[in-house]
């Protein structure tokens, strides 16, 4: 292809076409990926090219998308190949849509000149002071010596682990069950954090003690609903195909024909955003842009979320708009909770800094009976204003509590869900500790001697980062230190080094196993190369619980394997180790892991799922690739109901029939009060001017793990973005372009200042998790109850650094907002 | 914007400032005759007049085609040196107005001076080569590259940087 990417090739007739589910955010678009030897093209007219499309002339807009980025030249078997990803048209998810994240697809697979050459590809072992490429058998030597070493001496709790639990890329019900058999099952070990929280932990755990799993509607009852409330959430940046092919044709009126259809007696109309957000966020600034008196926009004050769902609990109740029949059939606690969560509309308008004229607006809109006397269908979909905002549980409780009074869940057009970062595909044995524990904690006390690294990477995505990593940094050094005494003296003698430096000295023995060398493998001792979805065969579910397989079309580069063949591999050497010495009950242990591919891992855990915390549910044994395979980018909606005529039949709602999750099938509502800030939190924001409120942008994914390698990305953002208030910045001397410290007592990071009249004054907004500038720095190590963080609850001071030319002469800061 | 020096243009892509360079490539006639060319690395753009630079106004689109009549682009005369302009005072500077990410025409707004995509979203600085500032393509919006001949104050069009929307190649 030209330098100019003025030209791509296009797939011929009878070009290899599979499904590929979009491996990036919740929405799993569905995309198809054409493969066909590379030197061969398709010609322009509609017969000639495997998509059927006419390019003798200029097509016409919304007629499909083909950019270059859509396109590679990847390798298999030796043979170089042509690729083209585009999306499906027919997958009821995204309609044809892709995102700017989704529409990279090809890009970031791997070609040995393209963006992401750096993929790791052998093993990698530090020897002292060097990386060098080893052979899986001396990388495995090394892993499973120690390891084995530190089992038998002290135990399992010597061995941590900073673990993805989760679908797409980095996931998959394949690699969650390898990861978890082996840490659970095998090791045995409760020492394990999840990918962006200290803890082995749900971000959903209460609304799951209240008998409400958090994936509960399908995207199209977003066009059903009369309102939808979205909470902490910016669906166009962050689930962005489903908001614009779901969610924003009913604000505008396009699904009030389907709604009359559905519902035939029932008053319909376009829909009624109510966004809760202290921030006028994208999807905001969308919203009013499209219809600006059917969105309201509740600007509450950072962290009153629990305040506002018990101003409007109390209120509803008090005008009679509560299902009092629902609650006595199918809930316990109402009573309880409502007189916890009293507030005063008064009161709750002083707290949140809503007037009670908008309160009172948001009630109407969300739970006043409907003209035509039917109780509106009100969505509540939050994502992470709740989960990382002011004690998770405590306001997953309270919104879970207006939502069971109002008889939001179980209806079509209602349901209570997060709408998610990440794709799920959660099946492991269950976690083998009574309670989970805070690892970074356990980390900066010197604790633990051995920690794994899976598919995550805690230095751009935890909380408290700047202790986290200055300990972790001097721990490795220790082992490094001790690794260069020994360097060029065998295995033996390094395993040796590791456990006196581990058991001794302090020392941390850290293994990093991802796609690339990362910034925590800067820290590491050994670095394990994986693959990730199109190199494997994957399969991971939705926001809407949608199941899809996607197909490996081609291999991972080098020696890279799935995650569960990782874990396999490690499995199996200590076991050898163990048969070795003539241990049986400790070989037993780690047996079972006899996978040659995913889809034995597939077959041995999602299929298998008795005595098991899984997300397929009691039915996943009815679920095969072949089947999957079948029933293509549509796939099916968890739980699976049946296999009845060739066909996969899933579950479009949970709780039609008011059967909860919970021991007595009811579902319990949980008192919570209001009560301000953490206290933690609260001393920062008494002594620092600014709110640093942070989360995601679209262009970057997670912690832009391929982004950093996309020029498209980093010339947008080569440092993370902090909107700030102009006239905030004018105080400072701080102007568009510039780099600033942001700092508070937990420590200090950078960003690049950018301006937004949008912001309130003392208001800021930085890009969460970035590979240059990361706002976990200045995160306090406040947690919930079950050790979820408050990365939203962060206060600092804001100080220019320098001034940068080369941003201010090539990045754009115009305003993000769609005015 | 501040004042650029001539290597901060260079760098950031306006190295077709200098009369003459057009001479250097293909006229479209001869671009229509050699369309299937081995030795070329480059697509046969046509050169195509655009405009007298001071005839343009400032700040407001002037509409043309290129590099075919069904390729719809404007040219922005800014006012004040940009990344990639071209013209007595390195501001006028010419897009494609398909947005890259699914077609839709793109509009210009004259008060923030960037285009929006009101189909999904996106919007791209005319400012700064063109660049996404936000939204779901993959792709800035296509450049149209210009040549200045100071002798005869024209601007002409002379190639693409950028796939234009609905093509499989710029050159139909």
């Amino acid at each position: 292809m030209s330098h100019n990417k003025d030209r791509v090739p296009l797939p011929p007739v009878g070009a290899q076409k599979t499904n590929m589910t979009c491996h990036f955010c919740i929405v799993g678009c569905g995309y198809h990926v054409y493969k066909w030897p590379h030197g061969a093209e398709g010609g322009r007219a509609p017969d000639e090219n495997a998509l059927g499309r006419d390019f003798r002339s200029q097509q016409p807009p919304l007629s499909g998308t083909m950019t270059p980025a859509m396109i590679n030249v990847v390798e298999d078997g030796g043979k170089k190949y042509n690729i083209m990803i585009q999306p499906d048209k027919e997958c009821v998810v995204n309609q044809g849509l892709s995102s700017t994240r989704g529409g990279q697809m090809a890009t970031i697979m791997y070609n040995a000149d393209g963006v992401t050459r750096d993929r790791l590809k052998y093993p990698r072992l530090f020897t002292g002071d060097d990386w060098v490429d080893v052979s899986w058998e001396e990388a495995m030597a090394v892993y499973a010596g120690v390891t084995k070493r530190l089992m038998d001496t002290f135990g399992p709790d010597a061995i941590m682990f900073n673990a993805f639990d989760h679908g797409g890329a980095g996931g998959g019900f394949e690699n969650t069950w390898g990861s978890g058999k082996l840490m659970f099952s095998a090791l045995k070990t409760r020492m394990v954090r999840i990918h962006n929280r200290p803890a082995y932990n749900s971000e959903c755990h209460a609304t799951r003690d209240m008998g409400i799993g958090e994936l509960n509607n399908s995207y199209e009852d977003s066009e059903l609903a009369d309102t939808i409330m979205f909470i902490g959430a910016n669906a166009y940046e962050t689930q962005t195909n489903y908001f614009l092919a779901h969610a924003l044709p009913n604000l505008t009126g396009a699904t009030v024909a389907k709604k009359k259809a559905w519902f035939k007696e029932e008053t319909a109309n376009s829909g009624r955003f109510i966004l809760v957000d202290p921030r006028r966020s994208l999807t905001t600034a969308i919203c009013e842009q499209s219809s600006k008196d059917r969105v309201l926009h509740l600007q509450i004050n950072p962290g009153t979320d629990t305040a506002l769902f018990n101003g409007l609990l109390t209120y509803v109740v008090d005008k009679g708009w509560h299902d009092q029949d629902f609650i006595a059939q199918h809930t316990t606690g109402f009573d309880e909770a409502l007189k916890a969560n009293h507030m005063s509309l008064k009161e709750c308008s002083r707290i949140t800094g809503v007037s009670e004229e908008d309160l009172e607006k948001a009630a109407d809109w969300a739970y006043k009976p409907k003209p035509s006397g039917h109780r509106p269908r009100t969505a509540h979909l939050y994502e992470k204003g709740i989960i990382w905002g002011n004690d998770n549980y405590r306001i997953q409780s309270a919104l879970v509590d207006l939502v069971l009074a109002t008889h939001n869940v179980g209806r079509r057009g209602t349901g209570v869900c997060r709408l998610g970062g990440h794709q799920e595909g959660y099946v492991r044995p269950p976690y083998p500790g009574k309670r989970p524990v805070y690892i970074d904690q356990e980390i900066i006390r010197g604790n633990g001697k051995m920690l794994t690294v899976w598919a995550c990477n805690a230095f751009q995505s935890t909380l408290n980062a700047q202790e986290y990593r200055q300990t972790l940094y001097r721990r490795a050094n220790i082992v490094r230190d001790a690794l260069a005494q020994v360097r060029g003296r065998g295995v033996d003698s390094m395993i040796d080094a590791i456990y006196d430096a581990v058991t001794n000295r302090g020392g941390l023995f850290i293994t990093t196993i991802d796609l690339y060398p990362t910034k925590f493998a800067q820290a590491s001792h050994l670095m394990l190369p994986a693959a990730h979805p199109g190199e494997m065969n994957l399969t991971s579910m939705n926001g809407e619980r949608r199941m899809r397989l996607s197909e490996k079309f081609m291999d991972p580069p080098g020696e890279a394997k799935p995650d569960c063949l990782i874990a396999a591999e490690i499995a199996n050497s200590i076991k050898a180790l163990y048969e070795k010495e003539g241990n049986k009950t400790m070989a037993q242990r780690f047996s079972g892991f006899d996978w040659k591919t995913e889809e034995d891992s597939f077959n041995d855990g999602f299929r298998k799922p008795e005595g098991i915390d899984t997300q397929g549910g009691a039915t996943g044994h009815l679920v095969t690739y072949d089947r999957l395979r079948k029933q293509g980018n549509n796939g099916v909606q968890l739980p699976v109901r049946e296999y009845r005529d060739n066909r996969l039949i899933g579950t479009e709602m949970v709780y039609t029939d008011y059967k909860f999750s919970t021991a007595d099938g009811k579902a319990h509502f949980l008192p919570a009060e209001w009560t301000g800030l953490p206290e933690m939190v609260e001393s920062q924001r008494k002594k620092y001017r600014f709110w640093i409120n942070n989360g995601r942008t679209n262009h970057i994914w997670q912690t832009a793990y391929h982004d950093q390698r996309v020029d498209f990305r980093t010339r947008r953002y080569p440092m993370a973005p902090i909107e700030i208030n102009p006239t905030d910045a004018k105080e400072l001397g701080i102007e568009s372009g510039d780099v600033v410290e942001v700092f508070n007592d937990f420590g200090s990071s950078f960003a690049m200042a950018y301006l937004e009249p949008d912001m309130k004054p003392g208001h800021t907004f930085m890009m969460f998790g970035y590979f240059n500038g990361n706002v976990g720095d200045v995160v306090t190590s406040w947690t919930d109850r079950n050790y979820i963080p408050y990365y939203k609850g962060t206060w600092a001071d804001i100080r220019k650094v320098s001034s940068m030319k080369d941003y201010k002469e090539t990045v754009s800061f115009k305003r993000r907002r769609y005015i | 914007m501040n004042q650029l020096n001539r290597r901060d243009f260079i760098k950031l892509g306006g190295a077709g400032v200098a009369a003459g360079v057009a001479s250097l490539t293909p006229s479209s006639a001869l671009a229509k005759s050699e369309a299937y060319n081995p030795g070329a690395t480059t697509l046969p753009y046509p050169q195509t007049a655009v405009a007298k630079a001071q005839s343009l106004p400032q700040n407001k689109v002037v509409h043309f085609n290129y590099p075919d009549e069904s390729s719809p682009c404007v040219v922005i005369r800014m006012g004040h040196p940009v990344p990639g302009g071209v013209g007595p005072n390195m501001d006028i500077v010419a897009y494609s107005t398909l947005c890259t990410h699914m077609g839709c025409p793109v509009s210009y707004d004259p008060a923030s001076r960037d285009f929006k995509c009101p189909c999904h979203f996106s919007v791209f600085d005319s400012e700064k080569m063109g660049q996404m500032v936000t939204g779901q393509a993959t792709e800035n919006l296509p450049k149209i590259r210009l040549e200045y001949d100071t002798s005869t104050d024209s601007v002409t069009a002379v190639g693409v940087d950028g796939l234009i929307f609905g093509r499989q190649a710029n050159i139909l």
